[in-house]
């Protein structure tokens, strides 16, 4: 056990000296990078988007519906690999940035899907009550159905920012080096499977159980203003 | 005041409405009873263009608001509506949900429309409720403060629907004193309700609507006691008894 751990992730791997625990680390670093960006990048689209499917002109919500459809019916490791050798191919983009792109991308169409289900949630009634004293649909959107809207989309969004964290493993497939990546990289070269598999492994449990922590924090406070 | 002629309205295939023409006088208290979908709902919900009407024209002193350039907006403020399931925001005070329209719509500024509201809660009997919220209210005590948010955009026109129908029985008494007294202030009122005693003590007239059409229409007293038609007495000697 303690050899294997040692092997694994404490002495030089390989001709060009490289230690487990370091490429762990960095490939860490890539996992964490790629998460938080694609976040940030699928929540502006996930609203851009749902604005769009919301809108009465076709050339608004038509481009959108097509956006959703695509990303929800194709697996996000087909969509990496077209997006980074062919769609990206003949520019200078390197594996991360291609990698927070695709994320991205497939993040936004389900973080605009929790939204739209997250206001639809909301009672029509409400609606009217709000549209029946003269509010415009907007001031109603604005006072009162988004406030009401915004405790159905919390949790589900955290659940698909954990979600993401985890399907980032498969950012190996454009040859990124993320944990789980490094986990293959370290299995391959010491022969040791269960280490290196059973750190990454345990990384992206801490982390999601980290994350999903926060979120219970975060939805009790808002259960407190009801 | 309200003038509604040959008012159509379907869902898809079911006709609701089948032609509805009717007036409204300024000050008039008007109850509108009926069975079940007989329409009276969505013809009071036509009224403030919840529902759209499929075809005919219902003109508020003498403007058109199924007119294409209708501002419908400015119609609803004119109109106040309370609806059979509340519909407070459950996000906001008592106070914050009486104050929301008239001080977003720029009608009121905040004090003027919070002294507005201490006025409104105390005719409504809950002042010592303007800082709670919705869902530590009784069904009774939510209505009247779905009243009083109504109100509080000094309407023309007040507009029920059923209100009364998802209270406690202990608790309909309260709404309907709060809407005699508003009746007496001469307030114009559009009621459909299922309390016929209600009715018939408060209304000056009552219309009695079945199948998508107005049956029978005339003061409270010679409806109840003398109904014309006959759809109207076997409905009467359903629900009287």
């Amino acid at each position: 056990m303690i050899d294997a751990i040692n092997t694994s992730l404490f002495t030089p791997i390989g001709d060009d000296g490289l230690i487990g625990i370091y490429l762990i680390l960095n490939g860490l670093k890539v996992t964490l990078i790629v998460t938080f960006f694609a976040m940030i990048m699928g929540s502006i689209l996930g609203v851009t988007t749902t604005l769009m499917k919301m809108s009465s002109k076709w050339y608004l919500n038509w481009p959108a519906n097509i956006y959703v459809s695509v990303i929800r019916g194709t697996p996000v490791v087909i969509q990496l690999v077209i997006l980074y050798f062919i769609i990206l191919a003949s520019f200078d983009v390197n594996k991360i940035t291609a990698a927070i792109i695709a994320f991205g991308l497939n993040s936004g169409a389900y973080i605009s899907e929790i939204i739209r289900a997250g206001i639809q949630a909301v009672d029509k009634g409400q609606t009217e009550a709000a549209r029946s004293l003269g509010l415009s649909q907007w001031a109603t959107m604005k006072e009162v159905i988004l406030p009401q809207a915004i405790k159905n989309i919390l949790p589900s969004l955290g659940n698909e920012f954990i979600v993401l964290l985890k399907e980032t493993a498969v950012i190996g497939f454009i040859g990124g080096v993320d944990l789980m990546r490094a986990g293959e990289i370290i299995r391959s070269r010491t022969f040791e499977d269960s280490i290196p598999l059973f750190t990454c492994a345990l990384i992206y449990l801490f982390l999601t159980y980290i994350f999903t922590f926060m979120l219970s924090r975060f939805e009790k406070r808002l259960k407190q203003s009801d | 005041m309200i003038k509604i002629t040959d008012l159509h309205k379907s869902f898809g295939d079911n006709q609701v409405l089948k032609g509805i023409s009717e007036q409204i006088n300024k000050g008039e208290v008007v109850s509108v009873i009926g069975p079940s979908g007989s329409g009276k709902s969505t013809f009071l919900r036509c009224i403030n263009l919840l529902e759209q009407p499929t075809s005919g024209d219902i003109f508020i002193e003498g403007q058109s608001i199924t007119a294409k350039d209708a501002c419908i907006d400015k119609l609803r403020q004119k109109v106040g509506m309370v609806f059979q399931n509340f519909n407070l925001f459950p996000h906001k005070t008592v106070k914050q949900n009486i104050t929301l329209a008239p001080v977003n719509l720029g009608l009121m500024t905040v004090s003027e429309a919070n002294s507005e509201a201490d006025v409104l809660l105390e005719q409504v009997g809950l002042k010592d409720k303007a800082d709670a919220y919705p869902s530590s209210l009784s069904g009774g005590q939510k209505q009247r403060v779905a009243i009083a948010r109504a109100l509080a955009m000094k309407p023309e026109l007040m507009l029920f629907d059923e209100p009364t129908s998802a209270l406690d029985p202990e608790m309909v008494g309260d709404v309907l004193d709060v809407m005699k007294s508003l009746a007496q202030k001469g307030m114009t009122m559009v009621i459909v309700t299922h309390e016929m005693g209600f009715a018939r003590d408060v209304s000056d007239r009552v219309i009695f609507m079945d199948g998508g059409v107005i049956v029978e229409n005339s003061e409270p007293n010679a409806l109840f006691s003398a109904p014309k038609e006959s759809r109207t007495q076997e409905f009467l000697s359903k629900v009287l008894r």
